[in-house]
């Protein structure tokens, strides 16, 4: 498997502390990869500067051995839910279209084809009967799937997403997990903030420990251990499932 | 205004004073995030003042500055209810208070500049502010009220700290943060109406963000940021007001906030805590140290070398 | 046209323009933005006054236009070298204007160039000062100006309608798409510019920032589609206009202010009596859960 991602060297700072310093990994395609960590960790900050949002201070960052900007249009990012307006004039078909945009290009109007896929998309996160509902009026799991929609709409290769479980319902998790999964297993790649340590092994198959550096990265099994979770989290973690 | 007359002295006093009060409410202001509030409050003053002359007939200061306190204190009820009880963002009730209320306020002042005696009411100064229009028992109403203010912010020194920094700890160690807040509501109401004769209703803001933000070039700590602002608050205050003597019927609202803005260019620049300069300064002498020190690194390896051959 | 005729025909573009702008104004948060650069944009027209000693004509919205992008950028720097954002906009605006009033109180001393008028407008004196166009013949100079600034803000806002919509919601994801987003930024500070100095003579300053805010927070509160809120902000933006203009006649009050005061009007019923959003809505749908509650 080829690695369609590769991080070399990597440092950021966020005003004049070292947030992320000498970051070294590889992705592979196909993977679904949990990024975990402490808070303050810069895992947010990690995404961020892969993605041109947040200055790098050194490093390069390839997409199939090519820069960001150059293959914008084949990777996806879910920012946390945060940022956004709620009382915004909007209503799920529409955030969803937005999505869209990129493909629509300038200056010209969402089609009927495009209202088509955002449907889709939203049937395919079980969203479509709230097509119409202003975000407002959205429960938090609703929301989460509806900026999901947005993301697959784009219809990328690879996938960013921090922390989409936080704040859900079991119901929206399922469905949330089993999208991701299924864009793995078609071969996309995925990498996601996440913030439950208890359902990291359930639900990834590979895994990024971060604490302002790599701990240590691979696969789920090799790398999802007492002693690299004790190294990641310091003296934090209180309980600790023993390995068998 | 001839300065060495009686008059000029109080009222540069006065305007002193002013200073010092607006700067020290406008360090509580910064650190409760809510600078341009004093902005709407000054807009929302302007109908309680020209309402103030038209109940009396004629410029009765008390009145008026009691007239303005209501309006300012209504304006700041409404942009909380909107902000509160609807979908509209804070910035946008501010602005809605802001204009609506300064357009009635335009509104009533035509209709006061066609009352008898009103051409003599000095309303229109309340705009961009005139100083040297304020009699003696103006200059010492304002005085008081601002020695008061002062005096507030001096002894509750500690509580303003705790309160600002962490109100929801401060209300576990048993501060009434709410009543802090209407203190601060209070004072700032206080500030903005003796201000707005000065400096007038547009540019109050000004003289309360300005030297605030100034003091933070010089100093972490709290208290002297404090008096700092107060020190900058009333030096441009006087400064200012003198120098708009120098041209007949010139406003002193503009010269107070140019005056403060050179203090606070100057502050950005050259403050001993952030100023640019400063900090550009240091960090040059640290890379030079730095060289320095690799230089004779190099040289001590150097000569250790030769030693050894 | 008759005199009256011109000055609602100024009044209610100034509505439309306000209206539009004033949309994405408040779904951008930059309410107060607004209220800074409509005072800025007195020293850029102070300044291209003294430059070329011409009152009309397209020096003005040049100036304007600096002054807008300047205190935009301003408040930017000031921003990052870490003063909070509201205590950026206070120190710049209230400094450029101070610095306009003081030149016009001290060196330009003309009559044409009062503060009186930057602050609050002279709509009455709108239809004496005309120009002549081919075909129309004489127009208003405030008409044609205001004309010209409709027609650039609709292409604006139509022809990237889309992507204003994106950016005002999300503007985190809308960079992670490509769209260039501070670009965005700076060409909508400079609507904004163009607006308030278009405006200034009909209504000056601190109208124009009633115009800009009220009507769109107006619309805010009836609707869940941005085209409505557009469509409303204007209809708002005209009515008060309209209104105000009527009242002042009637009540013999300065113009300008019967304007703002009337936006805050509309505001004030919306407030109360909008289907959804509005206060008496708001109590209906809270009660019923009360009377569980008993």
């Amino acid at each position: 498997m080829s690695a369609v991602i590769t991080v070399n060297d990597m440092n950021a700072a966020y005003r004049k502390s070292e947030v992320l310093s000498n970051v070294n990994f590889d992705v592979n395609a196909g993977t679904l990869t949990a990024i975990v960590g402490p808070n303050g960790a810069g895992k947010s900050t990690l995404i961020k500067s892969m993605l041109d949002l947040h200055p790098r201070s050194s490093g390069e960052v390839a997409f199939w051995g090519q820069r960001y900007q150059a293959v914008k249009k084949r990777i996806g990012y879910v920012p946390q839910r945060g940022s956004v307006d709620w009382d915004f004039p909007t209503d799920a078909l529409d955030v969803v279209m937005m999505g869209l945009y990129g493909s629509i290009g300038w200056l010209k109007r969402p089609g009927k084809g495009h209202r088509e896929q955002a449907m889709e998309a939203l049937r395919s996160m079980g969203m479509e009967l709230y097509a119409n509902r202003q975000i407002s009026q959205l429960s938090g799991g609703q929301q989460q799937r509806v900026f999901l929609a947005r993301a697959l709409v784009q219809d990328a290769d690879i996938y960013f997403l921090d922390e989409p479980l936080a704040g859900v319902d079991a119901a929206t998790e399922h469905i949330i997990m089993n999208t991701l999964q299924q864009l793995r297993d078609r071969g996309r790649t995925v990498i996601v903030v996440h913030h439950d340590l208890q359902t990291v092994e359930d639900y990834y198959d590979h895994v990024l420990l971060l604490n302002r550096t790599v701990i240590a990265h691979g696969a789920t099994g090799d790398v999802f251990t007492t002693d690299q979770l004790v190294k990641t989290y310091g003296g934090a973690l209180r309980w600790l499932r023993e390995k068998v | 205004m001839n300065l060495l007359s009686y008059n000029a002295q109080w009222v540069l006093l006065s305007t002193l004073l002013l200073g010092m009060a607006a700067g020290a409410v406008g360090v509580l202001s910064y650190w409760k995030r809510q600078s341009l509030m004093s902005d709407t409050l000054s807009h929302a003053a302007l109908p309680g003042v020209v309402i103030g002359f038209m109940i009396v007939g004629s410029k009765q200061l008390p009145i008026m500055l009691l007239a303005a306190a209501i309006s300012a204190l209504v304006g700041a009820w409404l942009v909380q209810t909107i902000r509160g009880s609807s979908r509209v963002k804070e910035d946008a009730a501010m602005g809605i208070v802001l204009s609506v209320f300064f357009g009635l306020g335009i509104m009533l002042l035509t209709f006061a500049n066609r009352m008898p005696g009103g051409g003599q009411s000095g309303l229109d100064h309340f705009i961009f502010g005139q100083a040297a229009a304020m009699v003696q028992s103006d200059v010492v109403t304002m005085m008081l009220v601002a020695g008061i203010v002062l005096l507030i912010v001096v002894l509750l020194l500690k509580e303003w700290k705790i309160t600002l920094f962490d109100a929801s700890y401060a209300q576990g160690l048993g501060f009434s943060v709410k009543m802090m807040n209407s203190l601060y509501t209070a004072l700032l109401v206080l500030v903005v109406v003796v201000g707005i004769q000065a400096v007038g209703v547009i540019l109050l803001a000004a003289l309360m963000i300005i030297p605030a933000v100034s003091a933070r070039y010089w100093s972490n700590s709290f208290s002297i940021m404090l008096l700092l602002s107060v020190c900058f608050g009333g030096g441009a205050g006087v400064l200012g007001t003198l120098i708009s003597t120098w041209g007949k019927g010139w406003p002193t609202g503009p010269f107070i906030v140019v005056t403060a803005a050179a203090l606070f260019v100057v502050s950005l620049l050259f403050g001993t805590s952030k100023g640019l300069v400063t900090v550009w300064y240091y960090r040059r002498r640290k890379t030079i140290e730095k060289q320095k020190y690799a230089l004779k690194a190099v040289i001590a390896s150097e000569l250790g070398e030769g030693a050894h051959q | 046209m008759s005199y009256s005729m011109w000055i609602l025909l100024t009044a209610s573009l100034v509505g439309v323009c306000c209206g539009l702008v004033g949309v994405l104004l408040i779904l951008r948060r930059m309410a107060m933005m607004a209220d800074a650069i409509s005072h800025s944009v007195l020293l850029g027209i102070v300044v291209a006054y003294l430059i070329t000693l011409q009152l009309s004509g397209i020096h003005m919205f040049i100036g304007a236009i600096v002054a807008g992008l300047a205190t935009a950028l301003l408040v930017q720097a000031f921003n990052q070298l870490g003063v909070q954002q509201e205590a950026s906009i206070g120190i710049v605006f209230t400094t450029l204007f101070a610095i306009a009033v003081i030149l016009i109180a001290t060196k330009a001393g003309n009559a044409h160039l009062d503060i009186q008028h930057s602050l609050m407008g002279e709509i009455t004196f709108i239809p004496w000062n005309t120009v002549q166009l081919p075909l129309l013949g004489a127009v208003p100079w405030a008409v044609v100006s205001l004309s010209a600034v409709l027609i650039v803000i609709l292409l604006v806002l139509l022809l990237f309608y889309k992507e204003w919509k994106l950016t005002s919601f999300d503007a985190i994801f809308a960079a992670s798409i490509g769209i260039p987003v501070t670009l965005m930024h700076y060409l909508f500070m400079t609507l904004v510019s163009l607006t308030s100095v278009a405006a200034f003579d009909a209504v000056g300053a601190i109208m124009v920032v009633a115009m800009l805010i009220t009507p769109a927070s107006a619309a805010y509160l009836w609707t869940d589609k941005l085209s409505v809120m557009l469509v409303l902000s204007c209809s708002f933006g005209v009515i008060s206009a309209w209104g105000g203009y009527y009242g002042a006649l009637w009540l013999d009050t300065s113009i300008s202010g019967a304007m703002a005061f009337a936006t805050g009007i509309i505001f004030m019923i919306s407030f109360v009596i909008a289907p959804r959003y509005g206060i008496i809505a708001k109590y209906r749908r809270v009660s019923p859960t009360q009377a569980f509650s008993r």
